[in-house]
């Protein structure tokens, strides 16, 4: 098997990155019991060059479409297309696909080097030639000079650096990772992500991410896929799924929100209008509800403001409402809110602190206000 | 048992003045165990070491008895059968064992099946397979009616009394020897790692080669080892099943016993248990060997 592009690190015809097509991909593992479906119709199409992440819960189907793509599980029914051509039928080791595992799956019985090279000596690349990718691999996720250890004389971090070259050694056009950072701690992961945005921008090639940590999505991703469930709850760039969630699922799985209960009054242009607490609210709204109809609405807890505060030279925002302090929590960079509305709803309220903005004492009344844009129904 | 009392004596001899009393507690281990000890000594310790005494105080304290065996012949012979059907066997295991032992990890509903299938020579004396060995194999046995009825021989061969009726009966003995450390080796085998190398452009063949094959070193190590220190010992299959002329060690040291040739036996003995013991001590350097021997032990 030769490998397309080995020397060729320039973009080709049809970019450096592969683009990959899943059309109503369903699995099921269990066919004998009633089972429920572990990727149930996903349609996704990534593309070119892509950094796309698949965020949701866990047992949401991220690992299984993964898998699927990967070639190491069968799709029960769909299809899965690289640069339009199906593989569905394609095994694993012809499909040439870099892939790091969560646990890494470095083999412990091969060094650092030998398991760097292991795919290029799989495609028949000669010893001097290896050697040389190798290193470069190794230079690439800065790991030179390790190549003689094995993986258990590694730290995690190296380990998975070893993982992340191995996987682009062979340059292959996509690059598959299952919750890579998932095993180090806070300050490695970090500091990892931002090299894998690097390691995605110098190679150009098309990455699919697996995580189950928003942060971490929000941070890396060109568009992420929400999933829950095994179906895709959402598809977008990081400020469209934080700032435009298409359901409640994705406005609570993604960062933090109030849900606001309403009822539809009417429609001005692309605005609902809503009453909720007894007063209008203001809202954005992909769709046409009906007058009378019961929806939620959804807003970020530090895109509200206390109403008698200042609004730095801009217009006061046309959502208000009455509401009584119940809790305040002072956490540095900013102070934290417990609010209630008129018949109970508890709203949360984060403001960045500052000495010169008086702190609210609980039991206290206020006004609270929002922008319309920061709105959105669910 | 120690396990369960070192922690316990540990910290107290780190608390504990050097001028202490006796500790009773540190010698519960060596209590419990002394019954079993004193047996061993008893009744194997002291008669192996009596037996082997005689190879060099029979009939006075000499070395005579090893230094005819450079010109006995019949000594060279038999040796080196033991040391060939030995070697035959093990690879026969190997051979026969590995892709059992893949079969049995992969199997998932079966596996306890397989296990029990392959455990069932355990549960059958040697003696009644030998027999068993012995009617397969005869000239009216079911092999031989078998090749016959399949138009494979006209008249039937000699199988039963040929070193390959010998090879063949120690190999199905065996097997399990064998199996068992390979398939515990397989077990440990991370299966992320196999899907690693086929997703990194490795065949089935060549994950194997690559991965699968030196994973299960230290198994088929452990296999080899116990399956061949075993095979040289053997002595009732090849003297029921094997060639007239093909005698092994452990058969010759029979022979010379029965003969009341003491000294002799002890000699062969000595050489027999030398080697077994030479085989372990070089083993044991390999590296993954002792570990592998501990974990197909549990
Ligand atoms: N090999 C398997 N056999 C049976 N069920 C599985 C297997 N792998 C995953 N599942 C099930 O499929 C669902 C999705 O799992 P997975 O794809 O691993 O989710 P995620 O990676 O998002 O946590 C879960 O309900 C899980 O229990
Ligand atoms: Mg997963």
């Amino acid at each position: 098997m030769t490998v397309a592009g080995m020397n060729g690190a320039g973009p080709g015809p049809i970019g450096r990155g592969a683009s990959v097509t899943l059309s109503d991909l369903e699995k099921t593992y269990d066919r004998t019991s009633a089972a429920a479906k572990a990727v149930d119709g996903v349609s996704l199409d990534i593309r070119s060059g892509e950094f796309l992440t698949l965020l949701g819960p866990s047992g949401s189907g991220k690992t299984t479409t993964l898998m699927m793509i990967a070639g190491f599980e069968t799709p029960t029914a769909g299809d899965i297309a690289i640069d339009g051509k199906s593989v569905v039928a394609m095994p694993p080791y012809r499909r040439n696909i870099g892939m790091v595992f969560q646990n890494y799956a470095l083999f412990p019985h091969l060094t650092v080097e030998e398991n760097v090279g292991f795919p290029l000596k799989q495609r028949g690349v000669p010893k001097a030639e290896r050697a040389k990718l190798v290193a470069e691999a190794l230079e690439l996720v800065h790991l030179p000079g390790y190549g003689a250890r094995y993986p258990r004389q590694l730290s995690g971090g190296q380990q998975q650096r070893v993982a992340v070259a191995r996987a682009v050694v062979f340059k292959p056009r996509l690059l598959l990772m299952d919750e890579p950072l998932g095993a180090l701690d806070k300050q490695l992961r970090e500091n990892l992500q931002l090299e894998m945005r690097r390691l995605h921008a110098d190679l150009g090639i098309t990455f699919i991410y697996v995580t189950h940590d928003q942060e971490e999505a929000l941070t890396m991703s060109d568009r992420i896929a929400v999933m829950n469930d095994g179906k895709v709850a959402q598809v977008g760039s990081p400020e469209d799924l934080y700032d435009r969630p298409d359901n409640r699922f994705v406005a609570g799985f993604i960062g933090e929100s109030n849900f606001l209960p309403a009822v539809v009054r009417g429609l001005e242009d692309d605005v609902v209008v809503a009453e909720c607490e007894g007063t209008l609210i203001r809202a954005l709204c992909p769709g046409r509800p009906a007058s009378g109809e019961r929806v939620t609405l959804t807003t970020r807890p530090e895109r509200l403001r206390f109403a008698d505060g200042t609004w730095a030279g801009t217009e006061p925002p046309q959502n208000r409402m009455s509401v009584t302090v119940t809790e305040a929590v002072f956490a540095g960079e900013r102070c934290r809110y417990m609010l209630r509305a008129g018949d109970g709803t508890s709203i949360v309220l984060k403001e960045p602190s500052s000495a010169a903005i008086r702190r609210r004492a609980v039991g206290e009344r206020a006004e609270i206000a929002w922008s319309v844009a920061d709105t959105i129904l669910v | 048992m120690s396990e369960v009392v070192q922690p316990a004596s540990l910290a107290l001899a780190v608390s504990r003045p050097k001028t202490a009393p006796f500790d009773w507690r540190r010698a519960v281990p060596l209590l419990l165990a002394a019954p079993l000890l004193v047996y061993m000594l008893v009744f194997y310790a002291l008669p192996v070491a009596a037996m082997l005494l005689r190879s060099v105080n029979d009939p006075s304290w000499t070395l005579a008895n090893y230094a005819i065996l450079f010109e006995d012949v019949v000594f060279q012979k038999t040796f080196w059968i033991t040391i060939n059907t030995s070697v035959t066997v093990t690879l026969g295991c190997l051979i026969l064992g590995y892709p059992v032992a893949m079969g049995l990890v992969r199997a998932k509903s079966m596996a306890p099946f397989i296990l029990v299938i392959i455990l069932l020579p355990f549960w059958t004396s040697v003696l009644v397979r030998s027999y068993a060995w012995m009617v397969l194999l005869g000239r009216h046995g079911l092999v031989n009616e078998a090749l016959i009825a399949l138009g494979m021989i006209e008249r039937p061969i000699r199988i039963l009394n040929t070193p390959l009726a010998t090879q063949i009966a120690m190999i199905h003995i065996l097997l399990p020897y064998m199996i068992l450390p390979i398939a515990n080796a397989l077990r440990q085998i991370d299966p992320s790692l196999i899907r690693a190398a086929s997703g990194l452009g490795a065949t089935p063949f060549m994950t194997f080669r690559q991965v699968i094959l030196p994973l299960s070193m230290s198994g088929m190590a452990a296999g080899t080892l116990l399956t061949f220190v075993l095979a040289l010992g053997f002595y009732i299959t090849p003297a029921m099943v094997g060639g007239p002329r093909d005698i092994t060690l452990s058969m010759l040291i029979a022979q010379q016993v029965d003969q009341l040739n003491w000294a002799y036996a002890a000699t062969l003995s000595a050489v027999l248990l030398a080697t077994a013991l030479a085989i372990l001590a070089m083993a044991r350097k390999l590296p993954g060997v002792g570990n592998a021997f501990k974990t197909s032990m549990r």
